[in-house]
């Protein structure tokens, strides 16, 4: 069993409760934080303990936080990203859900390191049976004593809100955030200058999602030094994996950065396995955006080695041969899976979520899925292969936010890795649009 | 149902009011167009569902803001129904994840059921079958979502029965006694 430094009492009946939760240690690093640390140590702590943005970048959290400007006269701001979008991903939902006094808390400590007087929890609108638990619980610490004016008597004071979305991915791009938290269409924003600067209502502010958020009260009651030995290499820690797709065991998973890709899809303690005694095809290792490996890739790297749940081993050999960790949203597809089904589905989803600012992202988002729609159902022809790539190629790298290159990675990687599967798809209309037809590597031979 | 709603008959009940004064003490004085989503919610849940030019034009005078900005909200955010629709909206998840477990048989059976294509509300006016991108809810699919609630592990037996549960209850709204 691996350590659990997030989930250690998600199972506790009433632990939803401030009351339950304060009895299993609930809220120490709030009193540590006021009455024994410095804003600027926190900082340090967090710094040291290597935790990396867990919303998808993985940027270094506590480099994150020393980049915020304090200029005079001008409130700071802290922002929970909690609009969790990224297909695959549902780790921050289940979290909030079952844990919401470890977000507050980690919302007051990080707030009070960062100098803040209101802080934000920005939540998906889809999320509103979420809100309301969220809300409660705040409503309780602020009964307490830990939210409000002079918290624990410390001469701090705190003001912490939930905020709905109204459903739009991009709002998990952290400049469309700010803009929809300002009330306005959730158009991404030019950086620099980056939100450390100029942020929400034009001052500095630090965008953190869920899961690094609720990690800081670990760190300031146990030490950065306790946590950074936890994991390997710069990948300290544990992480939320959320697994779904076709296995037996679907749900999250705490794990400690470092087990193997293998253990975590066929250990009984994590997914048991792939559903119905099938083969595994593929598998999305951190949500939609990042690029779909084969069996063999997503067990070995190139070099054989056993690949891990990390940082740097799922993206060792780049995009040629490996992917990300990104969100944790990790989907796993059995022999019975169709890629060009799924790839459609993703492209669907991006064109869907496109804010249309940009002119590739606009109309790339709609091009690829237009030619993947007649792919998959059996009107493609074989340049239109070449076209996905050639699409997805224009749009990467040049849009103002990353929703570009998420839109585009899945579908030239899905290109690169199942090519002939693509091909017997425009090959074969009929027999690929048939109710329940999936490629298999013998029909390529007969081919 | 209350769906034609014109200019002089968008009033807001007290506690929806109280409910959008709340969410106004969030923000700074001078930054309370940041409410427009949350007020946005509470317009939708209050006035049967959906949001009309003429309730959007309520919202702006609330906000003291032009309808426009309130009309360039709504249209951008795929939460807001900008037409009548039925009863309860089902709004079934079809994205990669949900689909590897059934979403597309899922969305077959109700339009089936319901007499109805996505897009469309029922001829009885209970149903409106909608199609969103991913709610979250990767590990539980196929799945939808009925106004705040989630339906999850979908299959044609308990899909018909939250159809019956769904046409016996009341439509709540979040700042009632007991919801």
């Amino acid at each position: 069993m691996g350590r659990k430094l997030l989930t250690e009492h998600i199972n506790v009946e009433g632990i939803q409760t401030f009351d339950v939760y304060r009895k299993h240690g609930g809220y120490a690093s709030v009193e540590k934080a006021l009455k024994t640390m410095t804003p600027e140590a926190i900082v340090e702590e967090v710094k040291a303990s290597g935790l990396r943005g867990r919303g998808g970048a993985g940027f270094p959290t506590g480099m994150k936080w020393s980049f915020l400007a304090k200029p005079e006269g001008k409130p700071r701001y802290l922002v929970c990203n909690a609009d969790e979008s990224e297909p695959g991903t549902f780790k921050d939902r289940y979290l909030m859900e079952k844990l919401p006094h470890l977000l507050i808390e980690g919302m007051i400590t990080s707030s009070f390191a960062l100098g803040c007087r209101t802080s934000y929890i920005y939540i998906r609108g889809e999320l509103m049976y979420v809100l309301r638990i969220l809300e409660k619980a705040i409503a309780e610490a602020y009964a307490n004593g830990f939210l409000g004016e002079n918290i624990l008597g410390s001469g701090y004071s705190l003001d912490l809100h939930v905020h709905p979305g109204g459903g739009a991915y991009i709002c998990g791009e952290e400049t469309a955030l700010l803009e929809s938290l300002e009330g306005k269409r959730g158009n991404p924003r030019n950086k620099p200058p980056f939100p450390a600067v100029w942020g929400l209502y034009g001052c500095p502010t630090v965008v953190n999602n869920v899961e690094s958020i609720a990690t800081v009260p670990w760190i300031v009651n146990n030490t950065a030094a306790e946590y950074a030995k936890i994991g390997v290499g710069r990948s300290t820690g544990t992480k939320l994996i959320s697994a779904g797709g076709n296995i037996n065991k679907p749900g999250v998973y705490e794990i400690e950065m470092g087990i193997t890709v293998e253990e975590f899809i066929y250990s009984d303690e994590y997914c048991g396995g792939i559903w119905k005694g099938r083969d595994m095809k593929a598998v999305i290792a951190g949500g939609s955006s990042v690029p779909i490996l084969p069996k063999d890739l997503i067990l070995k790297t190139a070099n054989g080695e056993d690949r891990l749940m990390t940082y740097e081993s799922l993206s060792d050999g780049g995009f040629a041969t490996g992917t990300m960790l990104g969100s944790g949203g990790f989907f796993v597809m059995d022999d019975q899976a169709c890629i060009v089904r799924h790839t459609w589905t993703l492209a669907r989803f991006y064109h869907h979520e496109s804010c249309g600012q940009c002119s590739p992202c606009r109309e790339g988002t709609g091009w690829m899925e237009k030619v993947l729609h007649r792919i998959e159902h059996g009107h493609g022809h074989m340049h239109d292969i070449d076209l996905l790539v050639s699409v997805a190629k224009q749009i990467e790298g040049n849009t103002i936010c990353p929703l570009g290159d998420a839109a585009a990675w899945p579908v030239a990687a899905a290109v690169r890795h199942f090519r002939e599967e693509f091909e017997w798809h425009v090959k074969h209309p009929e027999a690929a649009t048939a109710p329940g037809a999936v490629f298999t590597k013998a029909e390529s031979v007969i081919a | 149902m209350d769906q034609t709603v014109n200019k002089k008959e968008v009033q807001f009940s007290e506690a929806a009011m109280a409910e959008i004064r709340r969410y106004l003490s969030h923000y700074p004085a001078d930054r309370q167009k940041s409410a427009i989503l949350p007020i946005l919610h509470i317009a939708q849940a209050e006035f049967g569902g959906w949001v009309s030019p003429e309730v959007m034009d309520k919202v702006a005078e609330i906000l003291n803001i032009q309808p426009i900005e309130v009309y360039e909200v709504a249209t951008f955010y795929t939460m807001f129904n900008l037409k009548p629709v039925g009863h309860h909206v089902l709004e079934v998840c079809r994205t990669g994840p949900c689909m590897l477990r059934g979403s597309d048989q899922l969305i077959e059976h109700l339009e089936h059921r319901l007499g109805c294509k996505v897009g469309e509300t029922s001829a009885d006016g209970h149903f409106t079958l909608k199609t969103v991108e991913c709610l979250a809810s990767c590990g539980t699919g196929p799945m939808l979502q009925v106004r705040e609630q989630f339906y999850e592990n979908l299959d044609a037996t308990s899909a018909d029965q939250m159809l019956e549960d769904l046409k016996a209850s009341t439509v709540r709204k979040p700042w009632e006694e007991n919801y």
